[in-house]
């Protein structure tokens, strides 16, 4: 009644030979699923044709082959090919097809302040739409952000590591002629929330306009959908968003962070110790707010 | 006898001695006394640069503007917003006109926008402050460090809008030493406000409301933030003794302050009412509009700490109570976030630059052949549609003027009217000399003189207007072939606007 293509359906027709050779038809099709997967925006139920290259893909594993060669071949990574997150691919390192921070934002690389402030605000919108580690791995789960809020959520947490250096006695403030050595979370706290300008637009260089410029970029990579403008702008994750940031960049940045040896340094501190526990639930209920244990 | 004492051996003598200056836990109240006071020099710098200013500014008082400024803001802080933008302007003009009342109201709103700007500091990138000061490690150098602060920022309210909100360091250093324990300091001051109260020194009572009342500002704060923390993460706050009392002991705080403080406002109300001082009266009834404003806010505060419980719970069942998944590896905040803001930021900066480059997606770069590149650079730029589609053009219809009377008319009638302060005149006349201009226009000065009987006495005191047209029935009954009624006395009155600005001034 519908040519909507149902998955669940046993496929009964068109038996893919097995051992048939590779044609150049083939080939096509392959590359014109990569094609799609290269456009993230487009969902795999609004197109039939997608759809039907999709099942293919699935039910036919030389054609799924050929489809991964040709994405390698372009120097992309298959996180995964589903119908609900489509031909799910993103850039290897040092592909052409690879976002650099520089063509991102203006005096990213000049101003380190500014190149850390623009990564936080990525690494805090997946950190809010997954607050929990079950929320990264439910492939059911739509996490909801706002831009206000993930500067909220990001300035809570500084707060905490302010009251916590104070607690200590620890004088954070920078030395003059050592920007480098600033704690990170002070860059964020200096920085304004929000700021009045002429256009009534939202000033760039504030932690909301940069939280609303990655969100922003986010929705165009097809990561995130815009629900609506409350709060800065709402938004609601894709499964190919949670696919990026659980296969991708949380482990990407995971190793970066265990290359700083800063794991096995924070043992003392309460923020991780959590983490090390083996009960589930405890390591979800403690792991989310670090800042907790330190009253303990 | 007077040679100088052989100096290699003062080196020895040095190193044997104390260190050169106190070792750091010494130090830490002087660098908390240097911050504090780089926190006043935002304002000392104001009444420097107004040199700079194009024109003459010298007459203003900018500290002055910019701790009322502080104090505006302070007092507007709400628990949603903060203190909006153009209202701190307008709630300063009054005292910016006062302090030089012959110039003209949009100098004195320029002043006032400059002040907020640059308590803002709206030039710099971060929007705020930074004071440099030296402090000795615990090995003896001498480190120079960077204190950044902010006076008043700027928060994202609903819709989009900016408020203004001030800092903990503005309220702690500018609107007094605030940072002791919230709630006896409270209590203090409701005591000493009844104290003065029950010996009628009301001048002290309205100070030490007002004092209550920025305390009860900075409670309403930091309830402000624990419930944000709440709403955010059940867990992130201990729910299970932390919160409940803290919630059980600010209802608490609240049934308490209402009835006193409605104590205290019959009190006042009864000084008010009793007293003939007429100060006493209007410093009274100001102070009735302070504890009323109190009462305003613990009733917020209060439905506020109500709505806590069913929140936790609700927030309770969507996170805690789910059916735990098989669970994976990474917990985003607190395997990564948080341990890397810790971090110095070129140690930071590594992982963020991990996490945006394999987290941001792909984009599919741009490509063209020169071919196409030679018609892309021949064809002549697009006009960009900035202004969104062409609106149609309207289809007008002339509307008839039924208006009664004509601008003519209200013109030659208000300028009858325009009488000297010193010589009203009867209706009778009025009418009569109307009558021989036009004999329509009997009809509007008729009218223009019964409205003058109830003068409209408190739009033009809100407006500051210098005179008022007024009518008088002095029993009189009118003699006219078209109108009957009361020969009206129409006269002017002159109104003292200056008097009336001082005294908005000071009832604002």
């Amino acid at each position: 009644m519908t040519e909507h293509v149902e998955w669940s359906e046993p496929d009964s027709g068109a038996a893919p030979p097995a051992a048939a050779p590779v044609t150049p038809a083939d080939t096509a099709d392959a590359a014109r699923l990569v094609a799609f997967g290269l456009q993230p925006k487009l969902q795999p139920a609004r197109d039939q044709e997608y759809a039907e290259l999709l099942r293919r893909y699935r039910e036919d594993p030389p054609f799924a082959r050929l489809a991964d060669a040709v994405a390698t071949g372009l120097g992309l990574v298959v996180l995964e090919v589903s119908p609900r997150a489509g031909m799910a691919v993103t850039a290897a390192e040092d592909s052409v097809f690879a976002v650099r921070m520089g063509d991102y934002a203006r005096r990213t690389s000049a101003d380190g302040g500014d190149r850390f402030l623009h990564g936080l605000a990525h690494l805090a919108i997946a950190a809010m739409a997954f607050p929990r580690p079950e929320d990264l791995a439910d492939d059911g789960y739509i996490g909801r952000v706002s831009v206000n809020g993930v500067d909220t959520f990001v300035r809570q947490a500084c707060r905490r590591l302010e009251e916590r250096a104070e607690q200590h006695g620890d004088n954070t403030d920078p030395a003059t002629d050592a920007p480098g050595l600033e704690a990170a979370w002070r860059i964020w706290v200096r920085r304004s929330a929000t700021g009045a300008t002429k256009d009534a637009r939202r000033l760039a260089g504030s932690t909301t306009g940069i939280v609303g410029k990655a969100a922003a970029f986010l929705t165009d990579s097809g990561f995130l959908q815009r629900t609506g403008d409350d709060n800065g702008g709402t938004y609601r994750t894709t499964s190919r968003y949670q696919l990026q940031v659980r296969d991708m960049a949380g482990s990407a940045a995971m190793a970066e962070l265990l290359e700083l040896g800063v794991v096995p340094v924070t043992d003392g501190t309460p923020t991780l110790l959590p983490a090390q526990d083996t009960d589930d639930l405890d390591l979800a209920a403690d792991a989310g707010l670090p800042f907790h244990s330190s009253r303990s | 006898m007077t040679s100088p004492a052989p100096t290699d051996r003062v080196p020895p003598q040095l190193s044997a001695g104390p260190r050169p200056a106190p070792g750091p836990a010494a130090d830490e109240g002087l660098a908390r006394r240097l911050r504090a006071l780089a926190c006043t020099a935002p304002l000392h710098d104001l009444d420097t640069r107004k040199a700079n200013l194009a024109g003459e500014y010298s007459v203003y008082g900018m500290a002055e503007v910019a701790l009322a400024a502080i104090d505006l803001v302070t007092l507007n802080m709400d628990f949603d917003t903060g203190a909006d933008h153009d209202q701190i302007v307008a709630r300063l003009i009054p005292r910016i006109a006062a302090q030089a009342p012959q110039r003209p109201v949009a100098e004195h709103e320029r002043v006032a926008r400059w002040v907020l700007e640059n308590l803002i500091n709206v030039g710099s990138v971060d929007r705020g402050f930074r004071a440099v000061y030296g402090t000795f490690t615990t090995d003896g150098s001498y480190v120079r460090r960077d204190y950044d602060f902010k006076l008043i920022e700027e928060v994202p309210g609903p819709g989009g809008t900016v408020y203004l909100r001030t800092t903990d360091e503005a309220v702690n250093v500018l609107v007094g030493a605030l940072d002791t324990d919230v709630t006896s300091a409270q209590i203090a001051a409701e005591v000493k406000l009844e104290v003065l109260i029950n010996r009628g020194r009301l001048a002290d009572a309205q100070l030490a409301a007002e004092q209550a009342r920025y305390r009860t500002v900075q409670y309403s704060e930091s309830l402000r933030r624990a419930l944000d923390a709440t709403r955010r993460n059940v867990r992130a706050v201990d729910w299970l003794n932390a919160v409940p009392d803290m919630i059980a002991e600010a209802l608490d705080h609240v049934a308490d302050r209402y009835r006193h403080e409605n104590a205290i406002l019959t009190n006042i109300r009864k000084a008010r009412d009793e007293t003939e001082d007429a100060e006493h009266k209007r410093r009274a009834a100001e102070l009735v509009d302070i504890v009323k404003d109190c009462i305003r806010r613990h009733t917020q505060l209060q439905s506020r700490l109500l709505e806590a419980g069913p929140l936790f719970r609700a927030e309770q069942d969507r996170q805690a109570f789910a059916t735990p998944l098989a669970s994976s590896g990474i917990d985003l905040y607190g395997h990564l976030l948080a341990p890397a803001l810790p971090l110095p930021l070129e140690q930071a900066v590594h992982v963020t630059d991990a996490f945006f480059a394999r987290g941001t997606g792909l984009r599919t770069p741009v490509s063209v052949r020169v071919s196409d590149l030679v018609d892309i650079l021949l064809t002549p730029p697009v006009e960009r549609e900035h202004l969104g589609a062409e609106m149609p053009e309207p289809d007008l219809i002339a509307t008839p003027d039924d208006s009664r009377f004509s601008e003519e008319q209200l013109a030659a009638a208000t300028e009858l009217l325009d009488l000297p302060a010193d010589a009203p005149r009867r209706l009778s006349g009025l009418l009569a000399e109307a009558r021989r201009r036009d004999p329509d226009l009997p009809y509007l000065v008729a009218l223009l003189a019964v409205h003058a009987a109830s003068p409209p006495v408190g739009t033009a005191y809100r407006q500051g207007e210098e005179k008022l047209l007024f009518a008088v029935d002095d029993g009189t009954e009118l003699d006219d072939p078209e109108f009957g009624g009361a020969d009206l006395i129409v006269g002017t009155a002159l109104l003292d606007a200056a008097g009336m600005a001082a005294d908005r001034t000071e009832a604002a």
